[in-house]
């Protein structure tokens, strides 16, 4: 295969003394969706937020498109194609659905994000129809449609999403994977998916790492991860 | 019930315990030295005023807990019913644009003068609006600003020999410098801590200015500040080169105040301007996202440094045009005026205004300024009143007078959002 879109080398991050990655290696091919599965508290959000460079990592490399990113400051990071939809969603409650989706395309440049607003309103057709509602009163479901579609806005390559899933009716969860693979699919976009959910997880991914403690302890193809019994065991009994 | 009683009992002893050496001892001038007189009369009706007092207090919030709370929504609901503000606001900007621009010729001169005050208030509103509304960053230094952008002008002219329109701009610019100065330090500050840092900075910056005698003239001041002119022709005396001469007008002081009235209102119109262009574009929009939310703003790519820098230097920049024309104005300036007490109005028509919405700055000024200037008679009080205002202001209307924002884009009907959503926690 070429050459990753995004890689980690070695890296290990620490929140002043508590180290929450060890050693991760990781990688994502352009046109793959990746799952991260992992326990609360296991380094998945850090691991996203060290891609973007908050915090930077203490040691080892960060690649993107073949040049190191590692100790850019997060603007420049996020500048070069890379989107996150945060944990917790984080939309502006107090701007409307349209502001929230503006602000999002601040970081591409101004007239790709021109192109992007009727795509993304394509692809979440219930924000459309928000447009000028205020972010906080949107349905926890709605909020996350709109985190990704903010996330979308600057035209990025590889999209980073936090639990997109976090406290959605599975109706509305099924709603958003569908999106998920739909972006990947037709737009050829490249997805770092992390989630609790790791049977839906497994089925929308190619390919996919487990983390445990801050470390990578299996990595593979996603219908293989599923077949394994520690896996099932460990992250899927009951969670069907 | 005795759990009332007991807490009012405490609080009885704790006030007895104050009012006890505070009040209850008094020093008087008696021959050879001082002598010490008792009060205890005093002291018990202070303790009993505590006593009965808390107890009310306490009346009352079971009262309230027990649904009596319900009973002021209605109240409350009727008076929106009656004033509309919603509705209106969208009348009541051009009426007071209308008012403000033939403001000098239906009043006299101490109108005019209130006039020019509440304008500087209106623009010093609009500015810190900029920082703490938009940007959501609470800053309680701004007089700083204010001062560096008269000084600015003073020491100019002085030195230089410049008149007010070659200085505006230079202050405007130092102040910005100096709003970015305060900037950097607090970059990584939010909330509480930012406001402590900002508050000793406008500390520092008024202790600076009285303490450098040599370059400000310390407690004294500055005085002979050169007032302005319309293009080059002076408002004082008479003859060719001066206002009256040119228009061949009887000579009349009245000329200059109503000139600085235009001036103000001018500065504070492109305050405002300034202000509502900037909120439509990325960097406006980016402020706002950053009062919202950091981390989010963050991981969007947004470049925070820039982000909290620009609002400062541009809160800071409009704070410095007012402060220039402050010192035009008076003619004199020393650091007294600079304390903070005026960051602390300037704060207080902000937040009254409801954060972010800019007639609410205005209306909020007109009310605070104009309000305290008409009751000067009770001076004494005038700061009582001022207090509890705040307080039942922050009770009845907790996101202030106009608490609507509305949507800075939108297409078609843009929904106005009530400041009722967000006090009930659905924003
Ligand atoms: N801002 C922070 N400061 C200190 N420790 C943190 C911070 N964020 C996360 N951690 C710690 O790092 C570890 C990994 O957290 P996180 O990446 O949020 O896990 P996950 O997303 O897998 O639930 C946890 O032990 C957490 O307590
Ligand atoms: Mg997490």
């Amino acid at each position: 295969m070429n050459a990753p879109l995004l890689e980690l080398s070695n890296v290990s991050t620490f929140y002043g003394a508590v180290q929450a990655l060890r050693n991760v290696n990781l990688a994502v091919y352009e046109g793959e969706i990746v799952a991260l599965i992992g326990a609360n508290g296991a380094g998945k959000s850090t691991l996203l937020m060290t891609v973007c460079g908050n915090p930077h990592p203490r040691h080892g490399s960060v690649f993107y498109a073949g040049e190191e990113i590692t100790g850019l400051p997060t603007y420049r990071i996020m500048r070069r194609g890379i989107a996150q939809a945060p944990e917790g969603r984080r939309i502006f409650p107090r701007m409307t659905v349209r502001e929230n989706l503006l602000i999002g395309a601040q970081a591409g440049d101004p007239e790709a994000a021109e192109g992007q607003l009727p795509y993304v309103l394509e692809l979440f057709p219930r924000l459309a129809e928000r447009l000028d509602q205020r972010g906080g009163t949107l349905s926890g479901g709605e909020q996350q449609m709109l985190a990704i579609a903010r996330a979308l806005m600057a035209g990025p390559r590889l999209l980073l999403l936090d639990e997109p899933s976090l406290g959605l009716a599975p109706l509305v969860t099924r709603q958003i994977f569908t999106a998920i693979r739909a972006l990947n699919q037709e737009r050829g976009l490249t997805v770092l998916l992390v989630e609790q959910n790791a049977y839906q997880a497994l089925r929308l991914a190619h390919r996919a790492y487990v983390l445990v403690n801050g470390m990578i302890t299996m990595q593979g193809p996603a219908a293989e991860l599923l077949g394994r019994p520690e896996i099932r065991a460990a992250y899927l009994e009951g969670g069907m | 019930m005795s759990a009332a009683f007991r807490d009012a009992f405490l609080s009885a002893l704790v006030s007895l315990g104050l009012f006890g050496p505070i009040v209850g001892l008094q020093t008087v001038p008696a021959p050879g030295g001082l002598a010490l007189r008792m009060r205890p009369v005093l002291v018990g009706v202070l303790v009993a005023l505590v006593f009965f007092g808390r107890l009310l207090f306490l009346a009352f919030w079971q009262m309230r807990r027990a649904g009596g709370a319900k009973t002021f929504q209605p109240l409350l609901s009727a008076i929106e019913k009656a004033v509309p503000l919603r509705q209106t606001g969208r009348f009541v900007a051009p009426l007071l644009l209308l008012l403000a621009l033939i403001w000098p010729f239906v009043v006299g001169r101490y109108y005019l003068d209130l006039g020019i005050l509440v304008l500087t208030y209106v623009m010093l509103g609009w500015g810190l609006n900029v920082v703490v509304g938009l940007a959501g960053l609470l800053d309680l230094g701004y007089v700083a600003f204010y001062a560096v952008g008269a000084y600015s002008y003073a020491l100019l002219a002085q030195f230089t020999g410049l008149g007010f329109w070659a200085c505006l701009p230079i202050s405007g610019l130092l102040a910005a410098l100096w709003g970015i100065t305060l900037g950097f330090p607090v970059l990584r500050l939010r909330g509480d801590y930012l406001a402590i840092v900002t508050l000793a900075f406008g500390e520092i910056i008024r202790i600076v200015l009285l303490n450098w005698v040599s370059l400000t003239g310390g407690p004294n001041g500055i005085s002979g500040i050169p007032r302005p002119t319309l293009f080059g022709l002076s408002f004082s005396g008479d003859g060719p080169g001066t206002f009256a001469g040119f228009f061949h007008l009887e000579p009349s002081p009245i000329h200059r105040i109503v000139f600085l009235y235009y001036v103000i209102l001018g500065l504070a119109l492109l305050t405002n301007l300034v202000a509502i262009r900037l909120r439509r574009m990325p960097l406006g929009r980016a402020w706002e996202a950053l009062r919202e939310d950091e981390i989010a703003s963050r991981s969007l790519g947004i470049n925070i440094t820039i982000t909290k820098l620009t609002a400062f230097a541009v809160g800071a920049c409009f704070g410095g045009f007012a402060g220039a024309f402050f010192a035009t104005r008076q003619g004199f300036i020393s650091p007294e005026s600079f304390t903070f007490m005026e960051s602390a109005t300037v704060l207080a028509i902000v937040v009254l205004g409801g954060l972010g919405s800019q007639l609410g700055v205005a209306l909020a000024a007109i009310v605070m300024i104009g309000g305290s200037e008409l009751f000067r008679e009770f001076a004494d009080y005038r700061m009582l009143v001022f207090g509890l205002a705040l307080v039942v202001m922050m009770a009845v209307r907790p996101r202030g007078l106009v608490a609507t924002r509305r949507p800075s884009i939108s297409l078609g009907a843009a929904r106005a959002i009530s400041a009722e959503m967000v006090a009930q926690g659905r924003g």
